[in-house]
C-alpha cells in the first residue's frame, strides 16, 4: 500500500491542547488522559503529541527527532548532519515497551547547532538553513524522516492510539508548558509513523482535524517558495502556511488568521474603511493561502498556542480557561476530564481564533486582543 | 467568369400549411433570400445566399420555416470533402484569401470535455450555496511579494487591481467589428454584474464613457482611438499582441464599415479601411513590450493594471514568463478556438494551440519560476459554459474572458459570416437597419442573465467540492481528473487520470 | 390612460405587430394560422407600420383626450369610453362614411371594405386581459404600453 507522500489520505481526528500562560511546566500525563477520552474519534492508525519547554538542558539547540528505517540510512544521515551541523548530544528517544505499539522504526534525537560558517556561506538566515536541511532529508533520503526540528520542543508520534503512543514515548516523564495531542482516523491504512500528527517545522507544530478542499491551491502556492509537501497531508500544508506567513513574511498573528480563515466579504464590507482596505489586500495577496473546507487546528509555537477553525465551522472545537491554564479540544469532555471545573468554557465561532500567548512572549504579534477575545480583525 | 460553380449550402423548408404569407421573413433577411412573388401571391426563397443565421426561423410567427443542410451531395470522398471542393471553387472564382468569422469549427478534441470535477463525500462536507456564503470575488493585477503593515494599517497600497464579482469578463470586441448596441449591451451587463468588458481595438464611443469603471481599453497595433482621455477612461489597459483566431495576423476593418461614428471613434477618415498591422511596429522584442507597458503606466500614473493579450502558440509558456517579467499585471491568453469578426480561414483553422494546454503550461511555468503571484492569468478561446470556467480556474486561471458565448446570449446563431457586415441579429454589422435589431436594454438583460446563471452554477460546483471561496479553486488541479487523455496530455495538464 | 408608445430606434420593421393584431381581432385569438387562413373576412391590422428604412415605427390610434373622430362621427358609432378613455368604433352602427378618417390627425384609422364598409381602428385589444397584442409580441421592445411617455427614449 502507498504511504503518505505518494498518495493523499483524508482523515478525521481528535485534537487536544493545553498550556500554562506563565510558562510553568507540567507533566505530559494530563494531555494523554485528555486525548484518551476521545478514543472513538481515532482508529488506532496514528497518534501523537508535541511538548514545549521539554528540553531545558538543550534549549538553544535544534532538537531533531528522526525516524530511520535501518542503520544504513542512519549513517548516511549522520554524515550529512555532521557536515552541516555540530551535534551537541544525541541518543535514542526513550521508549517504553508496550503491547499496543508494534513495528517501531529506529527513533533517534540529535541536539544540534548549525555550523555558522556554512550558514554565512549559504547567504540565508539560520532558520532558513535549518528548514532547507529538513526539506532535503525528508524529500530526498529514502528511509529517513525528521519529524521534529524546533528548539526546546519536540514531537512524539507513531502508529497506534494516541494514549498508547504517549505511554510508549514515556511522556509522563517530560515536563512542558504547552502540550498538544492528536488521535487520527485516516480513511485508509498506510501505517507509516511519519504520517501521524503533529506535523512540525522548526518550533511550529500543527495538529489538525479536517480535510481541506483548498489543499491543491495551498500546496501549489507554497511550492513556489521552496516548500516540499512530501507527506501530502493537510497538516503539513498548514504548518508551512504558518511558517510562510509568520516567519518568512513576518506578519502578525491577526493577519495570518485573516489570510487563513478570512472574514467573509459581507463582513469585510461592513468594516471601517482602513480595516477594509487591509483585509481586502490580505485576501487579494494571500488568497491562495485561504484554507477552505473543514478544519480545526491547534498550532503550537515556543511563544504560545493558537486554535483556529474554518470560517464556517465545519469541525468542532471547544475552549476553556482555568487560572493560568488554557485548554482547547475537539470535545468538551476532553477538557473536563483533566479540568472538571473550568472558569470559562466556550465554543469559538468559525474563523475566530483562540490565542494563548505566554505572558513573557517576545513576538511580533502586534494584536491587542487577549487570548479569550475575538481577535480584532475578525470582529 | 460566367458560370459560378457554387451551389446553395442550405435548404429552406417552408411548411405551406403554416405559412400565412406575412412576409416577416422577407423583411428580416438581409441576404435577400426570401422574397414575395406578386404574381404567385406567395413567399419564395432562393437559398444561394442563405447563411443559416436562423433569423427567419426564429421570427416566423407560425414556425413555418426550417433550414437544413442542402441535400445536394458531391460524390462521397473522405479526402476531398464538400468543404475542400467548395473552397477551391471560391478561390478559383475570386483569387482571394478565404475569409471566415467566429472561432475554429474543426473537429479537434475539446479538452474541457476530457476533464471531470470532484465533489465531497463523507470525509468533507459539501457546502450548500443557498444556505452558506459562496464567494466569487476575484482580483486581477500584480500582487506584491509581501504586505507592509504597521499598527494594523496597510502602510503601502498594493498595486492597482481589477475587482470582479464573478471571474468572467467580456472579451475584446471592437466598435466596428460589432455594433454599438452590442457593446452597450455588454457594457451594461458588466456594470450590473460587477465585471468588465473590453473595447477591442475600436476606441471608445462617446456613449460608452459612462461605463468607464467597467471598461478595459485596448491598445493594439493600429492604435485606433487611443488618446489621453481614452486611456484614463478605462479601469485597465490591455495591449493586444495577438488573438487566438488569427495568431500572427493583423486586422482589417473594410472602409464600408467605417461610417461617421466608427470614423470618429477610431480617429480615421470616414470610409477608409482600418488596418491593424500584424505586429506592433514599436514592439519587435520583449524589451520593446516592456517599454510600452511602462509608457502606458506612466501615462496613467500607475493607477491602472496593464494587461497583455497574446494568442496561445507553441512557446506560450516562455512568452508569458517574459511578459510577466516585462511588467504586465495581467496576461490574457486566447486559445486557438477563440472567436473573431474576420480571419483568414486557413489561419483560424490551423494556427495556435488549445487554451487548456496553454493555460496549464503557463501556470506551471510561472510557478516554477516563482512569479505566478506577480501576474494574473485570464484565459479565453471558447469558454462555453460554467463548467469550462470552473475547470479553467482549477487549472490555474484567475478569470476567463468570454465573447462568443456573450454574443450567442445576444442572439448570435453562429453562422460565421460576421465579416460580411450583414449580421441579421444586429451584432456584427454597422448597417443602421440591422443594428437597431439589437435593443441594448434586452441585450444587457440577456448578457447579465447569462452571467448570473453561470454564477449560480459555479457556486453549486464549488459547494460540491467543499469550497466556499473561488481563490481556493485557483490552480487546485487536484479537483480535476482526466478522462480519455494520454499520459503525456495528463502530464502537461498536471492532472491525474480518473480513478487515480 | 395607458397608451401604446413606439420607439422607432428599436423598430425593426418586421410587422409582427400586424400579424398579431390581425390574430387578436379574429375569431381565432390563439391560432395565427387559422386566424389568417380561416377568418372570413380576415380582419385588417389596426396598427400601421410606417417605414422609410432605416426608419420605421408602428402607429395606432392615440386614443386622444379630445378625439376628433368621436365628434365627427355621423352615427355615434365612434365613442370614447368615459372610464377607460379607449376610443372604439361600434361596427354595427358604423356606416362607412369615412368622416373619422378625414379628421384623424394621426392617420390611424383604416378603411375596411371587405364586407360591410366600416372604419377599423385600434381598440387597445379591449378583449384581451393583458397588454395589447402588438406590444406583447414586439420582438424588440419597440412598443411600450404605459401611462406616459417616460422610458420611451432609451
Amino acid at each position: 500500500m502507498l504511504r503518505e507522500g505518494v498518495v493523499r489520505i483524508p482523515s478525521g481526528c481528535a485534537i487536544s491542547g493545553m498550556m500554562n500562560k506563565k510558562g510553568k511546566c507540567f507533566s505530559g500525563e494530563d494531555i494523554i488522559k485528555s486525548i484518551a477520552i476521545m478514543h472513538d474519534r481515532s482508529n488506532g492508525l496514528g497518534g501523537g503529541f508535541a511538548g514545549y519547554g521539554i528540553y531545558p538542558d538543550f534549549k538553544d539547540d535544534y532538537a531533531f527527532h528522526f525516524f530511520f528505517d535501518d542503520d544504513t540510512v542512519k549513517e548516511t544521515v549522520e554524515t550529512l548532519l555532521n557536515k552541516q551541523f555540530t551535534i551537541i548530544f544525541d541518543e535514542p528517544v526513550p521508549t517504553r515497551k508496550t503491547k499496543a505499539i508494534k513495528d517501531a522504526p529506529i527513533i533517534w534525537r540529535y541536539f544540534v547547532q548549525p555550523k555558522s560558517k556554512m550558514v554565512i556561506q549559504s547567504g540565508i538566515p539560520e532558520e532558513e538553513y535549518v528548514v532547507k536541511f529538513v526539506m532535503k532529508v525528508n524529500s530526498e533520503i529514502e528511509g529517513a524522516y525528521i519529524f521534529s526540528s524546533g528548539k526546546n520542543m519536540g514531537a512524539f508520534k507513531g502508529v497506534g492510539y494516541p494514549e498508547d503512543i504517549g505511554d510508549f514515548f514515556r511522556l509522563d516523564e517530560y515536563k512542558g508548558y504547552i502540550w498538544t495531542a492528536h488521535g487520527r482516523f485516516p480513511t485508509n491504512t498506510p501505517g507509516w509513523w511519519g504520517g501521524a500528527h503533529p506535523f512540525t517545522l522548526l518550533d511550529i507544530s500543527v495538529v489538525h482535524n479536517g480535510e481541506i478542499s483548498s489543499y491543491g491551491t495551498n500546496r501549489r502556492f507554497l511550492e513556489m517558495y521552496g516548500y516540499k509537501c512530501t507527506l501530502q497531508t493537510d497538516t503539513e500544508v498548514m504548518a508551512y502556511i504558518f511558517d510562510y506567513l509568520m516567519r518568512r513574511q513576518g506578519l502578525s498573528l491577526d493577519v495570518v488568521v485573516a489570510a487563513m480563515a478570512s472574514p467573509l466579504w459581507m463582513e469585510i464590507n461592513r468594516m471601517d474603511p482602513e480595516k477594509r482596505e487591509l483585509v481586502k489586500a490580505i485576501r487579494a495577496v494571500y488568497g491562495s493561502l485561504l484554507v477552505n473546507g473543514p478544519f480545526s487546528i491547534l498550532v503550537g509555537t515556543n511563544q504560545g498556542m493558537i486554535a483556529l477553525n474554518d470560517r464556517i465551522k465545519l469541525r468542532p472545537s471547544v475552549a476553556a480557561t482555568k487560572g493560568d491554564f488554557l485548554y482547547v479540544a475537539s470535545e468538551e469532555s476532553a477538557i473536563r476530564e483533566i479540568c472538571p471545573k473550568p472558569d470559562k468554557v466556550w465554543a469559538p465561532r468559525g474563523g475566530e481564533p483562540v490565542i494563548g500567548l505566554l505572558e513573557n512572549a517576545q513576538v511580533n504579534y502586534n494584536f491587542a486582543a487577549g487570548e479569550n477575545e475575538r481577535i480584532a480583525i475578525n470582529s | 467568369m460566367t458560370l459560378s460553380y457554387l451551389t446553395p449550402a442550405f435548404l429552406i423548408e417552408r411548411d405551406n400549411k403554416r405559412c400565412i404569407q406575412c412576409k416577416v421573413c422577407v423583411q428580416q433577411c438581409a441576404n435577400e433570400v426570401h422574397r414575395f412573388d406578386e404574381e404567385e401571391g406567395e413567399v419564395l426563397a432562393d437559398e444561394l445566399n442563405c447563411v443559416n443565421c436562423q433569423r427567419c426561423v426564429v421570427m416566423c410567427p407560425t414556425r413555418a420555416l426550417s433550414v437544413r443542410k442542402s441535400p445536394n451531395e458531391f460524390r462521397q470522398n473522405a479526402n476531398w470533402t464538400a468543404d475542400a471542393i467548395k473552397s477551391i471553387y471560391i478561390q478559383a472564382e475570386t483569387g482571394g484569401v478565404l475569409l471566415t468569422g467566429m472561432g475554429n469549427d474543426r473537429p479537434y478534441p475539446i479538452y474541457w470535455d476530457h476533464m471531470l470535477l470532484n465533489a465531497s463525500q463523507v470525509t468533507n462536507p459539501s457546502i450548500d450555496p443557498l444556505r452558506e456564503p459562496m464567494e466569487l470575488k476575484t482580483f486581477l493585477g500584480r500582487k506584491p511579494d509581501s504586505l507592509v503593515i504597521e499598527n494594523g494599517k496597510l502602510k503601502e497600497k498594493i498595486p492597482p487591481q481589477l475587482e470582479l464579482d464573478i471571474p468572467i469578463m467580456f472579451s475584446a470586441m471592437s466598435f466596428g467589428s460589432i455594433s454599438l448596441n452590442a457593446i452597450k449591451s455588454l457594457a451594461r451587463a458588466a456594470r450590473q454584474e460587477g465585471t468588465f468588458y473590453n473595447t477591442g481595438e475600436g476606441g471608445l464611443h462617446k456613449d460608452l464613457y459612462e461605463y468607464g469603471a467597467n471598461t478595459i481599453v485596448q491598445v493594439a497595433s493600429g492604435r485606433f482611438g487611443v488618446h489621453p482621455e481614452y486611456l484614463q477612461a478605462g479601469a485597465a489597459i490591455e495591449i493586444k499582441i495577438g488573438q487566438g483566431a488569427k495568431p500572427g495576423i493583423g486586422g482589417h476593418l473594410p472602409g464600408e464599415k467605417v461610417g461617421r461614428e466608427v470614423s470618429e471613434t477610431r480617429m480615421i477618415p470616414e470610409g477608409t479601411d482600418a488596418i491593424s498591422p500584424a505586429p506592433h511596429h514599436d514592439i519587435y522584442s520583449i524589451e520593446d513590450l516592456s517599454q510600452l507597458i511602462y509608457s502606458l503606466k506612466e501615462a496613467t500614473n500607475y493607477e491602472k493594471p496593464v494587461s497583455v493579450k497574446i494568442a496561445a502558440v507553441h512557446n506560450v509558456a516562455a512568452i508569458a514568463s517574459g511578459i510577466a517579467r516585462a511588467g504586465a499585471d495581467i496576461i490574457a491568453i486566447d486559445g486557438y478556438r477563440g472567436g473573431t469578426g474576420a480571419a483568414p480561414l486557413r489561419i483560424r483553422d490551423n494556427v495556435g494551440i488549445p487554451i487548456e494546454f496553454a493555460l496549464a503550461a503557463v501556470d506551471s511555468r510561472l510557478r516554477q519560476e516563482g512569479i505566478r503571484n506577480q501576474v494574473s492569468l485570464v484565459v479565453a478561446g471558447s469558454i462555453r459554459n460554467s463548467a469550462d470556467v470552473v475547470k479553467a480556474i482549477a487549472l490555474g486561471a484567475d478569470a476567463v474572458y468570454i465573447a462568443t458565448g456573450a454574443l450567442i446570449a445576444l442572439g448570435c446563431h453562429m453562422c460565421q459570416k460576421c465579416f460580411t457586415g450583414k449580421c441579421n441579429w444586429g451584432i456584427a454589422t454597422q448597417d443602421p437597419q440591422l443594428v437597431k435589431r439589437l435593443n441594448p436594454e434586452i441585450g444587457a438583460q440577456r448578457a447579465a442573465n447569462l452571467l448570473r446563471a453561470w454564477k449560480h452554477e459555479i457556486k453549486e460546483m464549488l459547494g460540491g467540492m467543499g469550497i466556499n471561496a473561488i481563490e481556493s479553486l485557483r490552480g487546485n488541479r487536484l479537483m480535476l481528473r482526466g478522462i480519455g487523455l494520454t499520459e503525456k496530455e495528463l502530464q502537461i495538464l498536471g492532472i491525474s487520470a480518473v480513478g487515480e | 390612460m395607458k397608451r401604446v408608445y413606439a420607439r422607432e430606434e428599436f423598430c425593426v420593421g418586421c410587422r409582427l405587430c400586424q400579424v398579431h393584431c390581425v390574430t387578436a381581432h379574429s375569431p381565432y385569438k390563439n391560432d395565427i394560422v387559422k386566424a389568417f387562413k380561416k377568418s372570413n373576412p380576415r380582419p385588417l391590422p389596426r396598427v400601421i407600420v410606417e417605414e422609410n428604412r432605416p426608419l420605421s415605427f408602428a402607429l395606432q390610434c392615440r386614443h386622444c383626450e379630445e378625439a376628433n373622430c368621436t365628434k365627427a362621427c355621423i352615427t355615434g358609432a365612434m365613442q370614447k369610453d368615459p372610464v377607460t378613455g379607449v376610443v372604439t368604433n361600434d361596427e354595427t352602427r358604423c356606416v362607412g362614411c369615412w368622416t373619422c378618417i378625414l379628421v384623424c390627425p394621426h392617420g390611424a384609422i383604416v378603411q375596411d371594405e371587405r364586407g360591410k364598409k366600416v372604419a377599423a381602428k385600434c381598440d387597445l385589444c379591449s378583449g384581451l386581459k393583458e397588454m395589447p397584442a402588438c406590444v406583447q409580441h414586439c420582438p424588440n421592445g419597440a412598443l411600450l404600453y404605459q401611462e406616459d411617455e417616460s422610458q420611451v427614449r432609451a
